[in-house]
């Protein structure tokens, strides 16, 4: 009987303990939230909003603040990443998932989850002396007739997305097999007995039963390449202007949101530091936006 | 339902005085330490403590060195030296959250409340790949150059290349001296590559022949070429004669209602004593005295 309502008791506590514990991470989101809007929500509305978000020139000394070359920047780069990334992240899935041998499995994927680990400057580092130069050597070589001298450096678009593309395959691979993973094997036998190939098979019945969690990995991968700060300052030039239309605006330098903050937070006076937490306002309602997606999908689902 | 938060309530309070306790257990701990340095000091005629200083990145590789020579000296003391810019290092000052704010500049009319000592003067000089020919501009070159009227490096002797500009971002001191001695009211050209650091610029230079750049003087070095300006070699005897035009002053500032603390002013007197500005000219700036 004692025992029984210790028992009781400790549950309970523990419970308690518990709930606290979850709500510090809602509370600090809360808090983040407050402090970002706070911060840089009244010098937006002072500034401007629309001349905030679609002005063209950003010149702190001047007291000119338009984001929108960032604003451009950060989506270009963030969607060419998903266009290099997101593939080849759901193929090496298909593959982990329904094709490699166990064998191969056990070693691709610690190796995948160690490229998660390794921290972000390591991968601006590499990008900086590697995927550059190379990039370099391409817009400085064969392509120097047909683009600008300042689209010829390297630090471009597409090192900022190659990098960022390396960054965000963890995500979609270990989110995606685990969807492939969860579509019940009957599928895939019976795709088999009514005749299909393996491959067959995997396209048309396994994959799309797990296209909700793949489209998940996506998104989170995405979220991944927008908040990426260090990796992208140290490849992709940072020039505050609109790449180019067409194809060479990939070997155009730009300069993303994330990067902006980090950039010029250390020096900033009082009107700039706002102008940066309006910058992070903008990427919040990004992310924002993205994990509502996110949700709506997985309610979708469920 | 009311025992759990009775009981919850009691252990936050326990925490809560454990925690308090530990606090005073660690403060009245350091306090003892510092008795026992202070005696050591005594016999090693060191002073001890710990001075704290903030701001201006292009300062800190000097005020590091500075520290280290002086904690050699005096065992006991430490110092603490961190970045964060010119703007940092005002407000560390005006603050009082800092012993020493570094500015890489000169101080604005409207940043009260600090008294400056200046320390050192540090040159900027103007970058290209080694193997660019171009070997001295002017003044008003270099203008043209950042403000994008000259693209071509054949507009000024060099080859028929386009001009890549390499710049720093807003807010850094070297953009700001830059600004202030080569650009004046003049905006850098929008295409302009922005690095955030000393490292990165150079790095960008010296993988771009048609790239200029500028850097603090102590940051040049053999990976790229220091350009003459109005026919002046970049050098710290060209500068203190006041012949090379692009330089600026390094300054430690503090807030004037406060005195400086015995070691900050211990601090002080060593950066500008002969050995400390022996330092400052080994770091590759120009002593002040």
């Amino acid at each position: 009987m004692f025992s029984k309502t210790n028992n009781n008791l400790e549950e309970r506590i523990v419970k308690v303990i518990l709930l606290i514990l979850a709500l510090t991470s809602v509370v600090s989101l809360g808090l983040i939230g407050i402090f970002i809007f706070k911060e840089g929500l009244p010098f937006m509305v002072n500034y401007g909003i629309s001349d905030f978000i679609f002005g063209m020139e950003w010149d702190p000394l001047n007291h000119v603040y338009g984001i929108f070359p960032m604003i451009i920047g950060t989506i270009i780069v963030t969607i060419l990443a998903l266009l290099l990334g997101a593939p080849i992240g759901i193929a090496v899935a298909i593959f982990l998932s329904l094709i490699a041998p166990a064998k191969v499995t056990r070693v691709i994927r610690p190796m995948i989850d160690l490229l998660a680990g390794i921290p972000s400057v390591i991968y601006g580092l590499f990008g900086m002396v590697v995927v550059r130069a190379m990039i370099r050597n391409l817009a400085h070589g064969p392509l120097s007739e047909s683009l600008p001298s300042t689209y010829q450096t390297g630090y471009s678009v597409l090192a900022g997305s190659i990098i960022l593309a390396i960054m965000i395959l963890p995500t979609v691979i270990t989110i995606s097999s685990d969807a492939i993973h969860a579509v019940p094997s009957e599928y895939h036998e019976a795709a088999l007995g009514l005749g299909a190939s393996k491959w067959q098979s995997i396209a048309t019945v396994v994959v799309p039963a797990a296209k909700s969690g793949i489209i998940t990995s996506i998104i989170l991968g995405t979220g991944r390449a927008l908040g990426e700060t260090m990796a992208i300052i140290m490849v992709v030039g940072n020039t505050v202007a609109i790449p180019a239309l067409g194809w060479k605006g990939i070997f155009a330098p730009v300069r993303t949101l994330t990067g902006n903050v980090a950039l010029e937070m250390g020096y900033a006076g009082p009107e700039h530091r706002q102008a940066l937490f309006a910058t992070g306002i903008i990427l919040f309602i990004f992310i924002m936006i993205l994990n509502s997606i996110t949700l709506a999908l997985v309610k979708k689902e469920d | 339902m009311k025992k759990t938060l009775l009981f919850l309530l009691l252990s936050l309070f326990t925490t809560v005085i454990l925690f308090g306790c530990a606090g005073d257990d660690s403060e009245s701990g350091l306090a003892g330490d510092g008795d026992v340095e202070d005696t050591n000091a005594g016999e090693t005629g060191g002073a001890s403590g710990t001075i704290t200083m903030a701001g201006s990145t292009s300062v800190q590789p000097l005020s590091e060195e500075l520290a280290a020579a002086f904690m050699e000296q005096n065992p006991d003391a430490r110092l603490e030296v961190s970045g964060g810019g010119s703007g940092a290092g005002i407000q560390a000052a005006q603050e009082k959250t800092a012993d020493f704010g570094a500015v890489s500049r000169e101080i604005a009319d409207d940043e009260t409340g600090i008294n400056t000592y200046t320390i050192a003067i540090d040159g900027i000089a103007i970058i290209v790949h080694a193997d660019n020919s171009v070997e001295d501009l002017t003044l008003d070159q270099i203008k043209q150059i950042f403000a994008g009227e000259i693209t071509n490096w054949s507009e000024i002797g060099g080859a028929d290349e386009e001009i890549v500009v390499v710049s720093r971002e807003d807010g850094s001191g070297t953009r700001g001296a830059f600004t202030d001695i080569v650009l004046g009211d003049i905006e850098l050209i929008q295409s302009a590559l922005i690095q955030n650091s000393t490292g990165a610029v150079k790095e960008s230079v010296s993988n771009e022949v048609n790239a200029i750049g500028y850097v603090s003087l102590g940051g040049l070095d053999d990976d790229v070429k220091g350009l003459k300006v109005d026919g002046t070699d970049p050098t710290a005897e060209n500068i203190t004669s006041g012949d090379y035009p692009v330089a600026r002053p390094f300054n430690y500032v503090a807030n004037e209602d406060e005195d400086l603390s015995e070691l900050a002013q211990a601090f002080l007197n060593f950066v500008e004593s002969d050995e400390g500005q022996a330092i400052v000219e080994e770091q590759g700036f120009i002593p002040v005295n």
